[in-house]
């Protein structure tokens, strides 16, 4: 198991004689998947190498964490495919690895009569995707659905698969499980060049020099770049589309009890209302096209919009206290669909514009490139995959019992029984496993999404000083 | 998942100053067994970690004033359990606790709600921006400072001139940050006027008004803010930490999750004179009904309360329901906020929206005037504006509402009652 941090990655400068068998670029949902993936063939080394100092610290931290049935995809296309399969492998790794999820069903509300209009062709579209279970449901039966709703709903479309999920520990276990399974995570590393070399890869980094025989490039914002390193050129130009989201107050959990979508008409996909596995509600996103590929800041205007919106969907919303605000990024490109090539003679896959639904499709994309990296390169053997140990995540999900719950766990280690951060009530035990844990925070912000510490509503008033005192104390409890 | 179950007489939920004082009150009566919880590992409150002085006469600071609180309650022979925390409702008198011995039911024949107030967090302002490391509200500044003797940052603005705002500025300087600036987006400073020229001239620090916060930057690490000032004008200012202090909130979770009624206007639980919620049995006193107050305020509300708590238990007390207490703008909110009929009460706070010079303030219930006060000062938004209480015993129990305007010129003159 190996996760490093720091340090040139070919020690005393040497590179190692044998090149990694594949180097995935880019820790997020899509490249720990990935990575997740390969290492179900154990006689393979990976690598799996991130810019950032931890996993899932780019797009994949930060969407609306709901997994998709793929109802409203573009039917035929490849993200439909994958979005559908990828729910369904989710939920059951989900439900196998302790990663929260509810199917709280989602309602596509019509506020006009353009939007009424528009149900009947997106309740065949879903049909044309696969999904059958959808249905148009009355203005009455809309209301009695979500007493809370503003008024004038003229009706919705019913989909009753649609979920909402915990991102970060999705990603969390897929690290996890791949670097227990043998993949080395480098952190701290940032692809600058690449060429290539007795037929192999050669990526210069931030940490110095490593060698792949592949190449996956799941690069998020920075597909398109890292495709000209490698490709001189490339097929496509990612356009950070930001969304800016606002997290209310879990005592508004009660407000909502599906997720709200609206009805995508001419001018885009709009804001919707979706509780959330930790018990909050969400508003957002806004979708503004940006050229800044690291502009993840909120805005007046943003937050504003987001008011005026949440205000008409669900008046009784923007009375709670907020939470937090936020905003991530969306891989857009000048292309509908995702784009996922295999360039064989490169032994090399850019796994690009994976935009607005890569945290439901994560598991999906993996096995198809894992599908294109044995059909490009059948010298990597990727005949009868193994199944990995089984991950258990912790569970951040107020619809399951958390620690401070559990007279059990608490019985076994009063460290569970020690709330640290209150609004979220994490204790003490939780927080100490997640620093000792496999793929270790490398910060305050990646201790809030492994135990939601510091991440409530008074948002370290109470616990941010004891909180930062566990955090900087993690040499007491040693390495794993 | 098994809990322990057991009972007590009176269950008050927060050790601070309030929940301390109605525990040591009830239990000074020989009112049985009475528990406080307190989640944190140390009895006391917020005042724990404010270590400037201003708790009580004698320049006691805080920590000194959470301490002998603690043992006064302790010494009247009221249990005080640390580190355990009531995370919900299982009846109406019936709270869940964890705590590192595990899980309990606890029943109670009355509860007293003392779970303080918090500040509002950036986000909660909506300040807009990136999320960088060094943002801070005053109560996690003083308890990294004073608590843990945490690293805080080199260079700091204090978002907000009210009095705890100079709180904030003394942990700064305890932690050798440089304040660059005080900001707040009123008009005036709202510091006392001591506290203003030791800012301005004791520590150089400039108090900006009229400017709000209009953007955080940085990566990682803050590295500036941007300010808006009254003219519209934007500057940036450098700095890699951010203190937003003042605008508190109730700590009002567990009152909401127990299906006690909110007062619109404090966003605490809606109380009588008698610190009575609608919950019958449930009691709320201190910050959590009217965020912040001074801690010796708290403290009286809790020696209040056990009185009325003793009166409900005995069944002495006054009958339940009175008319709804309510202000007109500019005043924001009063608390308490019901009458009880015939009972005179201690006083009540209020708040203002906007700064009023010597205002009078009118009480009144279906146009007749219960009551007139005169307030010899400035009253500014976010500092206490006290009116006294005891008039309550004019109130008309099947009345309307009791008004309380903030009355003209005439009124000052002629004494009449205006709406
Ligand atoms: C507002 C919003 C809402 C969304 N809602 C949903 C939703 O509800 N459901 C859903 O399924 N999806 C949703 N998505 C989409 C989903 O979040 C993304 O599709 C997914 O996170 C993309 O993952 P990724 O791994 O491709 O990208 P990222 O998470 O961005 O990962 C890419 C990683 O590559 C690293 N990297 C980049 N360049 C280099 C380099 N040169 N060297 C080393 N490392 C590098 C980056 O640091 C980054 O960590 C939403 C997205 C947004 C923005
Ligand atoms: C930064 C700052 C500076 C201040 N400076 C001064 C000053 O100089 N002079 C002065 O007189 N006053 C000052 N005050 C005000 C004073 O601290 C408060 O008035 C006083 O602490 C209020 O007492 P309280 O008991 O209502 O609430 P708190 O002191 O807030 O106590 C509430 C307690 O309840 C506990 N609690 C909450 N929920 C639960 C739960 N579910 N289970 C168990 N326990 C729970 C909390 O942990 C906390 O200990 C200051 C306040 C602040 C925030």
């Amino acid at each position: 198991m190996t996760v490093t941090t720091k340090g040139p990655l070919s020690p005393k400068g040497q590179l190692s004689p044998r090149p990694y068998d594949v180097a995935v670029v880019g820790a997020g949902v899509v490249g720990t998947a990935i990575a997740r993936e390969l290492a179900r063939h154990p006689h393979l080394r990976i690598a799996l190498v991130e810019a950032s100092g931890d996993v899932g610290d780019g797009t994949s931290k930060a969407n609306t964490a709901i997994l998709h049935t793929g109802f409203d995809a573009v039917p035929g296309s490849l993200e439909s495919r994958l979005v559908r399969e990828g729910q369904r492998l989710l939920s059951a790794y989900a439900a196998e690895s302790g990663i929260p999820v509810e199917t709280v069903g989602a309602l596509l509300v019509a506020w006009d009569d353009e939007q009424l209009d528009a149900l009947p062709g997106l309740l065949e579209k879903a049909g044309h995707n696969g999904y059958d279970a959808a249905r148009i449901i009355s203005a009455d039966e809309t209301r009695a659905r979500e007493p809370h709703l503003g008024p004038g709903a003229l009706g919705a479309l019913d989909v009753p698969g649609e979920s909402i999920i915990c991102p970060w520990t999705t990603t969390l276990a897929y690290a996890t499980q791949a670097v227990r399974s043998g993949v080395d995570l480098h952190l701290n590393v940032r692809v600058e060049k690449v060429s290539s070399e007795d037929g192999a890869h050669l990526l210069d980094t931030s940490r110095g020099a490593l060698r792949a025989r592949f190449l996956v490039n799941a690069a998020g914002l920075n597909a398109d770049v890292l495709d000209r390193l490698v490709l001189g050129s490339g097929d496509f130009t990612v356009t950070p589309r930001r969304g800016q989201l606002i997290v209310f107050d879990k005592l508004a959990r009660d407000l909502v009890r599906h997720i709200l979508l609206p009805v995508p008409t001419a001018l885009g996909k709009g804001v919707l209302v979706a509780p959330t596995v930790y018990g909050n509600v969400l508003l957002g996103p806004t979708a503004e096209d940006l050229d800044d590929k690291t502009a993840t800041g909120t805005t007046a205007d943003g937050l504003d919009g987001l008011l005026t919106k949440g205000r008409r969907i669900l008046p009784a919303l923007v009375d709670e206290e907020v939470t937090a605000v936020y905003a991530g990024l969306r891989a857009a490109t000048e292309h509908d669909d995702y784009r996922i090539r295999c360039h064989e003679g490169r032994r090399y896959v850019t796994v690009g514009g994976i935009r607005s639904t890569g945290l439901t499709a994560s598991m999906a994309i993996a096995a198809h490139v894992a599908g294109l990296i044995a059909e490009a390169d059948p010298g990597l053997d990727l005949k009868d995959p193994v199944e990995p140990l089984p991950v258990h995540m912790p569970n951040l999900g107020e619809a399951f019992p958390r620690p401070y719950q559990r007279a059990d766990l608490i019985a076994t280690d009063p460290a569970y029984g020690t709330i640290v951060c209150h609004c979220e009530r994490v204790t003490r035990g939780e927080i100490r496993d997640a620093l000792i844990s496999t793929v270790p925070p490398a910060s305050l912000e990646g201790l809030r999404r492994r135990t939601r510490a510091r991440g409530g509503r008074c948002q370290g008033f109470y616990c941010g000083a004891a909180v930062r005192v566990l955090h900087e104390g993690r040499g007491e409890w040693g390495p794993e | 998942m098994t809990r322990r179950q057991r009972g007590v007489d009176v269950l008050v939920v927060g050790a601070g100053p309030a929940g301390l004082a109605a525990a040591r009150g009830l239990a000074e009566h020989g009112v049985g067994v009475v528990e406080v919880l307190e989640r944190e590992v140390v009895a006391g409150g917020v005042p724990r970690h404010c270590h400037h002085r201003g708790f009580g006469r004698w320049g006691v600071t805080g920590p000194q004033y959470a301490a002998r609180t603690v043992e006064a309650a302790l010494g009247s022979g009221a249990r005080v359990r640390t580190g355990v925390t009531a995370t919900g409702w299982a009846g109406p008198l019936t709270l869940d606790t964890t705590g590192p011995h595990g899980l309990e039911r606890i029943t109670a024949r009355a509860v007293v709600l003392a779970t303080g107030a918090r500040e509002r967090p950036r986000s909660a302002r909506l300040v807009p921006g990136t999320r960088p490391a060094g943002v801070l509200t005053t109560g996690e500044l003083q308890q990294a400072v004073h608590l843990h003797g945490q690293r805080v940052g080199t260079r700091a603005v204090v978002v907000g001139a009210e009095p705890v705002g100079y709180a904030a500025l003394s942990a700064l300087r305890r932690a050798r940050v440089t304040v660059v600036a005080l900001t707040t987006d009123q008009p005036r400073h709202q510091l006392g006027r001591a506290s203003a020229v030791a800012a301005r001239i004791g520590h150089g620090v400039p108090v900006l008004t009229g400017t709000t916060v209009a953007e955080l930057l940085g990566r990682g690490r803050l590295s500036g803010v941007r300010l808006r000032h009254r003219d519209g004008r934007l500057t940036t200012v450098d700095c890699d930490t951010v203190v937003f202090t003042g605008d508190f909130v109730p700590d009002h979770e567990l009152a909401r999750r127990g299906g006690v009624a909110l007062d619109p206007g404090t966003r605490g639980p809606a109380v009588d004179g008698a610190f009575r919620t609608g919950v019958e049995g449930v009691f709320a006193v201190g910050n959590v009904l009217h965020a912040v107050e001074p801690a010796l305020w708290a403290a009286r509300e809790g020696a209040l309360a056990a009185d009325a708590v003793r009166g409900f238990l005995d069944g002495s007390g006054p009958a339940p329901g009175g008319p709804a207490i309510e202000v007109a703008a500019p005043l924001r909110w009063v608390a308490p906020n019901r009458a009880v009929p015939g009972v005179p009460v201690d006083g009540f706070v209020l708040r203002t929206a906007q700064a009023l010079t010597r205002p009078v303030l009118v009480v009144t219930q279906d146009g007749h005037r219960l009551h007139r006060q005169y307030v010899p000062r400035r009253a500014l938004p976010n500092r206490t504006l006290r009116l006294a209480g005891h008039w309550t015993g004019k109130v008309d129990a099947a009345g309307g509402p009791v008004r309380i305007t903030v009355g003209g010129l005439r009124d000052g003159i002629f004494g009449a009652a205006t709406e």
